[in-house]
Parts: C-alpha cells; sequence; structure tokens
C-alpha cells in the first residue's frame, strides 16, 4: 500500500534525521567558524530571535492572525526572566540560571493566557485590532509601573550568579550562546511537532476556512486561544533569553516597534513554510546588527525591500526558494543561471545609484553639520557637486533599464518553465 | 442542559415545531414544522426564496431562531452554536463548496474526522499515529471517490471534485443526520445522477435532508418530500402524494412543469 507513509510515524526518517542534524551541527559549529566577538553577538541574537519569528508563525502562518502586539509576549517573558535572574542573585529563589527563560516562557504563556479569550473571540481584522489594542495598552503600562518595567533605565540584572556549575557561570559570550543554541533547538523541534499534532492541523483549517472548523465539531475560538498561548509561550523563552543575553530589559521590548519588527521580518523570510521564519530571523538580526552600522538610512533600505517583497514575492524568500528548488528538482534550473547572473549584476548597477542618491540626500537632510562630503562604498561623494547627483542618477537610470530588460526576459522563461512543469505534473497524474 | 432535552418524541431524528426567522422586518421562515423519522431521506423543494437554504442554516446553528423550536432525536438544539450542534451528531454541506483551501484532499477529510475521534484540541500526539482516524479517512477518501487525488489541495480541484470533497467532509464524521444544501447545483446531466449514487452510498442508514432543484433528482432520491412555500411547510408526503397534492401544484410543481414545457416547446423550435 502507498499509503503505508502516510501512516506510520517513523522517528528514524533519514530525511528528517539528515535535516535536524545538519540543523544541529550548525549550531554547534558556527561560534567555531565565525569567532569574532561582533559574530558571536549576532549569532546569539539570532538564535532566539528564530524562536521569536517561529513562535509568530504559529499566529501568522499556521493560524492566519496577524498580530500586531507580539513583543508583549516576548517583552514581558523578558521582564519576568530579568526580575527572576534578580531574585536568582539575591538568593531568593532557588533556580538554575540555565531555567530562566522558561521563567519567560511561563510568564508568555500565563499572560497570552490571560489577555488571549477577548484577542482570539475573532479571527482577521478583529484580531489584528485587539492584539494592537493591547500592545498599546501594555506599553502605555510600562510607564506607569516604572517599578516593574524600571522606566526609562529599564531594569538591568546579572547573569552570573551562584557557583559555577560545570565550569559553566554564563560570564563569557560563548557559554551564553550555546545556551541559546541549546534552546533555539529543542524550541524549533518543539515548534515543527506541533504542526504535525490534532491541533496544528485544525490550526490550518481555522485559517483557511473558520466557518467551516466550525461545522466539524471544533470551536475555532478554542483553536486559536490553545495556539495563541503557545506561541506566548515560545515567545516568553525567546524573550528571557534576550534578557540573560543582554542583563537588560527596558520598556522598548514590549513596544509597538519592536512587534512591528517581529512581524515584518517574519514576513520576509515568508509565513508559508515552517523554515520561512528562520531565515527571517537571521535577515533580521544581520539588518539590526551590520546593516544598521553601514549606513544610517538602513531603515529606508529595508522599507524598500519590504515593499518590493509585498508586492513581487508575497511568500517571503522562503517560498523564493522553494520555487527554484522545485525548477531544480525538474531539472531546469540549469537555464536560468544566465538570467540570475544578469539579474544580480543590473541589480546592483540600479541599486548602487539608488543607494549614492539615497546616502547623498540622507546626509544633506540630517547630516549636513559634518561637511559636505559622504563616504560611500570606499569613495567620496560630494553633495555639492552637480556631477555627483548626475553621476548617480546616471548609474541609476542605466541600472534600471537594463534590470528591466533582463526581467522580461526572465519573466518569459520563468513562465515557459513553469508552464512546462505543470504539463509535466499534469501527465505523472494521468499515468 | 436545558430541561427541553428531555425526549419526548417517539423516534423523529430532526423536529421543527413553529420554527420563524426575522431578518429585520421580513420574516423568512414563519412557522414551519417538519418531523423527519430516523433513516428518512427527505428532499426540500419550493420555488427560489422559500427559505430553504435558511432553514438549513437554522437547523444547523449558523443562524438563531427568532422563535420556535428545533430537536434532534428529541434534544432541543435551537440557540446551540454550530460545533455544539455537530457534536451532538448533525452534519451540514453547503450550496458553495466551503472546503480548507489550501490543505490536501485528505487534510480536509482528516480535519472533519479528528472531533469524533476523539482528538478534539490535542497537541501532544503526532496525527501519523492516529491509526483510527487516518484509517476513516482513507475510508471516506475511496467513498467520495478522490483516493486518487489524496495529495492535491483543494482550491486546485475541478468543479465536480471540490462538490465530492463537500461531501466527503459532511459525512465523515459519522453523523447520522445529514444536510445537503443543493449538493448538484451547477451539474451536468450525466455528472449529477452519478453524483446522487454518490450521494445514496455515503447516506446509508443515515437520515436525509436535501435542498435540490432537480425534479427528476428530488423524485428518484427521496422517501419523502417537503415542500417549502414563503416559509412555510405546505405539504410532507410520499413523492407520488405530493405530486397529486393541488395545493403543490397550484404553489409550485405546476410553474415548474410549466417551466419545463415551455423549454421543450423551445427546444422543439
Amino acid at each position: 500500500m502507498s499509503n503505508a507513509k502516510y501512516y506510520q510515524f517513523k522517528p528514524f526518517n533519514v530525511g528528517r534525521l539528515v535535516v535536524w542534524g545538519a540543523f544541529a551541527l550548525l549550531l554547534i559549529v558556527a561560534p567555531l567558524v565565525f569567532s569574532s566577538s561582533l559574530a558571536l553577538t549576532v549569532l546569539s541574537q539570532m538564535g532566539y530571535t528564530i524562536i521569536i519569528c517561529l513562535s509568530y508563525n504559529i499566529l501568522l502562518g499556521q493560524g492566519g492572525m496577524l498580530s500586531f502586539g507580539h513583543a508583549v509576549y516576548t517583552g514581558l517573558g523578558a521582564f519576568l526572566a530579568i526580575h527572576a535572574l534578580n531574585l536568582v542573585g539575591a538568593g531568593k529563589l532557588p533556580l538554575p540560571v540555565s531555567l530562566v527563560p522558561l521563567v519567560g516562557g511561563i510568564a508568555g504563556a500565563a499572560v497570552a493566557a490571560l489577555l488571549g479569550w477577548v484577542t482570539t473571540k475573532k479571527g482577521a481584522n478583529t484580531f489584528a485590532m485587539i492584539t494592537l489594542g493591547v500592545g498599546e495598552l501594555v506599553f502605555a503600562m510600562s510607564l506607569m509601573f516604572p517599578e516593574f518595567f524600571g522606566g526609562e533605565g529599564g531594569i538591568s540584572s546579572n547573569r552570573v550568579v551562584g557557583k559555577p556549575f560545570m565550569g559553566i557561570s554564563y560570564g563569557p559570550q560563548i557559554q551564553v550562546y550555546y545556551l541559546i543554541a541549546v534552546y533555539c533547538f529543542i524550541c524549533t523541534g518543539a515548534m515543527f511537532a506541533l504542526t504535525r499534532t490534532p491541533l496544528g492541523r485544525m490550526l490550518n483549517a481555522v485559517r483557511d476556512n473558520p466557518e467551516r472548523v466550525e461545522f466539524v465539531g471544533y470551536n475555532t475560538q478554542v483553536v486559536r486561544y490553545i495556539a495563541f498561548i503557545i506561541a506566548g509561550f515560545f515567545a516568553g523563552i525567546g524573550g528571557g533569553l534576550t534578557a540573560l543575553n543582554f542583563e537588560i530589559v527596558t520598556a522598548e521590548s514590549v513596544s509597538a516597534v519592536r512587534s512591528g519588527g517581529y512581524l515584518l521580518f517574519t514576513f520576509l523570510g515568508g509565513a508559508v513554510f515552517f523554515f520561512g521564519p528562520i531565515i527571517g530571523a537571521m535577515l533580521s538580526v544581520l539588518a539590526l546588527v551590520l546593516l544598521s552600522e553601514m549606513t544610517k538610512a538602513w531603515l529606508i533600505y529595508l522599507g524598500v525591500l519590504f515593499m518590493v517583497m509585498v508586492m513581487f514575492a508575497p511568500g517571503g524568500f522562503s517560498s523564493l526558494i522553494m520555487m527554484n528548488l522545485r525548477v531544480a528538482a525538474f531539472g531546469k534550473f540549469r537555464r536560468l543561471w544566465a538570467s540570475y547572473a544578469g539579474l544580480a549584476a543590473t541589480l546592483l548597477i540600479w541599486l548602487v545609484g539608488a543607494a549614492a542618491m539615497v546616502e547623498m540626500i540622507y546626509h544633506l537632510q540630517l547630516d549636513a553639520g559634518s561637511g559636505d562630503e559622504v563616504r560611500f562604498m570606499g569613495s567620496t561623494l560630494n553633495i555639492q557637486s552637480r556631477g555627483t547627483w548626475f553621476a548617480a542618477a546616471a548609474v541609476f537610470a542605466v541600472g534600471y533599464a537594463l534590470f528591466e530588460l533582463v526581467r522580461r526576459r526572465f519573466k518569459q522563461e520563468w513562465g515557459t518553465i513553469q508552464e512546462e512543469i505543470e504539463k509535466e505534473l499534469q501527465r505523472k497524474g494521468n499515468a | 442542559m436545558s430541561q427541553g432535552s428531555v425526549s419526548t418524541s417517539g423516534g423523529w431524528a430532526i423536529e421543527l415545531d413553529d420554527v420563524r426567522k426575522n431578518f429585520g422586518k421580513t420574516e423568512i421562515i414563519r412557522g414551519a414544522k417538519l418531523q423527519v423519522k430516523a433513516g428518512e431521506r427527505v428532499a426540500i423543494i419550493g420555488p427560489n426564496g422559500a427559505g430553504k437554504s435558511t432553514l438549513f442554516n437554522l437547523i444547523s446553528g449558523r443562524f438563531g431562531l427568532s422563535s420556535g423550536q428545533i430537536r434532534l432525536h428529541g434534544e432541543r438544539i435551537d440557540g446551540l452554536r454550530p460545533f455544539e450542534i455537530s457534536r451532538k451528531g448533525l452534519a451540514r454541506s453547503f450550496q458553495v463548496s466551503n472546503l480548507f483551501g489550501k490543505l490536501s484532499v485528505f487534510e480536509n477529510i482528516r480535519c472533519a474526522v479528528l472531533w469524533s475521534q476523539g482528538y478534539r484540541y490535542v497537541f501532544w500526539k503526532f496525527l501519523a499515529d492516529l491509526h483510527d482516524a487516518n484509517d476513516r479517512a482513507e475510508e471516506v477518501l475511496k467513498m467520495i471517490k478522490l483516493d486518487k487525488k489524496r495529495d492535491i489541495a483543494a482550491v486546485n480541484l475541478t468543479y465536480a471534485e471540490q462538490r465530492a470533497l463537500e461531501i466527503g467532509i459532511t459525512i465523515a464524521g459519522g453523523a447520522s443526520v445529514v444536510l445537503l444544501d443543493e449538493p448538484t447545483a451547477g451539474m451536468s446531466k450525466s455528472e449529477t445522477s452519478r453524483f446522487i449514487q454518490l450521494i445514496r452510498e455515503v447516506t446509508v442508514g443515515k437520515t436525509l435532508l436535501t435542498v435540490e432543484h432537480d425534479m427528476g433528482v428530488v423524485f428518484g432520491l427521496a422517501d419523502k418530500i417537503a415542500v417549502l412555500v414563503y416559509g412555510e411547510v405546505i405539504a410532507f408526503d410520499t413523492p407520488d402524494a405530493v405530486r397529486a397534492n393541488p395545493r403543490v401544484q397550484e404553489a409550485y410543481l405546476g410553474s415548474v412543469l410549466a417551466e419545463r414545457q415551455a423549454d421543450q416547446q423551445a427546444a422543439g423550435h
């Protein structure tokens, strides 16, 4: 029976073992390959951002719930965790530091249980509006209760408390990284497992057609509510890890800006596939840590990227990858190489022109006090010289024209290939 | 449970007692009465706007009643929410296919099976391990003849396949009372006759209420026919008796027959 493969759960499924093994290996090896302190910072942040974006995608991708207030759960998890850490430090709470993120998780789940029943009453727009309201409410509370939220300075702590256990004191960043990595692996596994359970599947059903779900025996609100609490739990763990990582939590961590960031990067990574948010989380840290170092105008680039993705690739980077893998699986990827190279080259020209202008405008408007010169890609641009502007505009225009030419050709090729694949699939289906 | 849940009736699967429904000032269902025996196949017919779909929406809990009572196996179900009614063993299909679009055919059916197999909101067991639920889903797939399409997303099915999946989702949970809202709507003649055969197979031993327009189908499929005109059941009897009923002929069948004659004349010219 060919059906057998859908039935038996095979814990030693080879493909699955390889993927998860590679993931674990990557988490272990990454800090050995990228060993600078900056790299370690980036990797640590990636670890918990992956947990947070995946937890966000339980709502967005799995359940079709567009939340504008996910930072409430990560943030409150972080606050509870750092208070717990302070209690541990004061000797009032006998808890190993390794388990402090779990305090965040339980806090996240508890807050989600408290606020979730109202929030999940309806899906779609109502849900989005309520999360926005709850987010503002909690942020306002953060200013009203400085004892808990620490006011402007936030709450700080020290993770090196108690006696080192087997040499682990969490003093060195590398030890914190590996703690984050362990949490990241377990949480990712747990959230993937969730998608394979009755609740996980009914959550997909609620996303696709909440009305019909009510006619097959399920209360949609209960499905959403339980999923919301689970998402809150993992969000809280992520928050708890931020508390350990930075040893400080400020009111900003429950803000709408933070919530918007989780939404944006989960979307960029792609909500359709389980692994999409992992890509999104990695991008998020790269943008926040590296791009923001490279240019002050980084938010503009991020905004443009987001807009372009919403318009042209609403499935995010993960679905771009999956679409190309499909082409590759049918042995047609080689035909796209030339186009991809062309696209990359012309896009680069276009971007250089655009970025030069953006940087100059940014400098002119916000940074004019520091002189007329902008450092850009190893060269110096003078914002007073008309020639510089003209050159940038020319590069921009030429880049765009070339890109458009290549893009049209690519679009045609892509369409042909997709048609061929559809035909092959149909032939197989009929056979 | 309310006191109305005490069983007072002898073997009625569905009882409608003076059911009324207003939308604003307009009364759509005006004191509908109906008693269906367990195991009966009932077709509800009536002119457009008679309230057939509204009646189904009331029975299945999609809309609330304005007044009256509905009982399922003697137990009151009016005022209950759709999932509560579903858990008591009443399932319905929709006139416009109402599927889980991005999920595969198999997943669509399995979603409709899970509650009845007792898995509810479980997130500590893997779907792949739920052999009873998976077996039942496979069985339903074969019954609706979509086992070859099991991994295709519901949105990518043909129209007739979507109609079959719609029926599959409806019967998958093993409900004892099944409501089908125009199951053959939009199908060709040959598709319809095949589909009626399928409906017959999958509803064996169940109480069936169906809204249907095709008179050939109605007279072939149903043990009894209920005629709904302007929100009232004006006749409820065997097909032959209904056909002979002068009130029915005047209110409804006459116009249908006249239409058919007009069609034939038009075809003849």
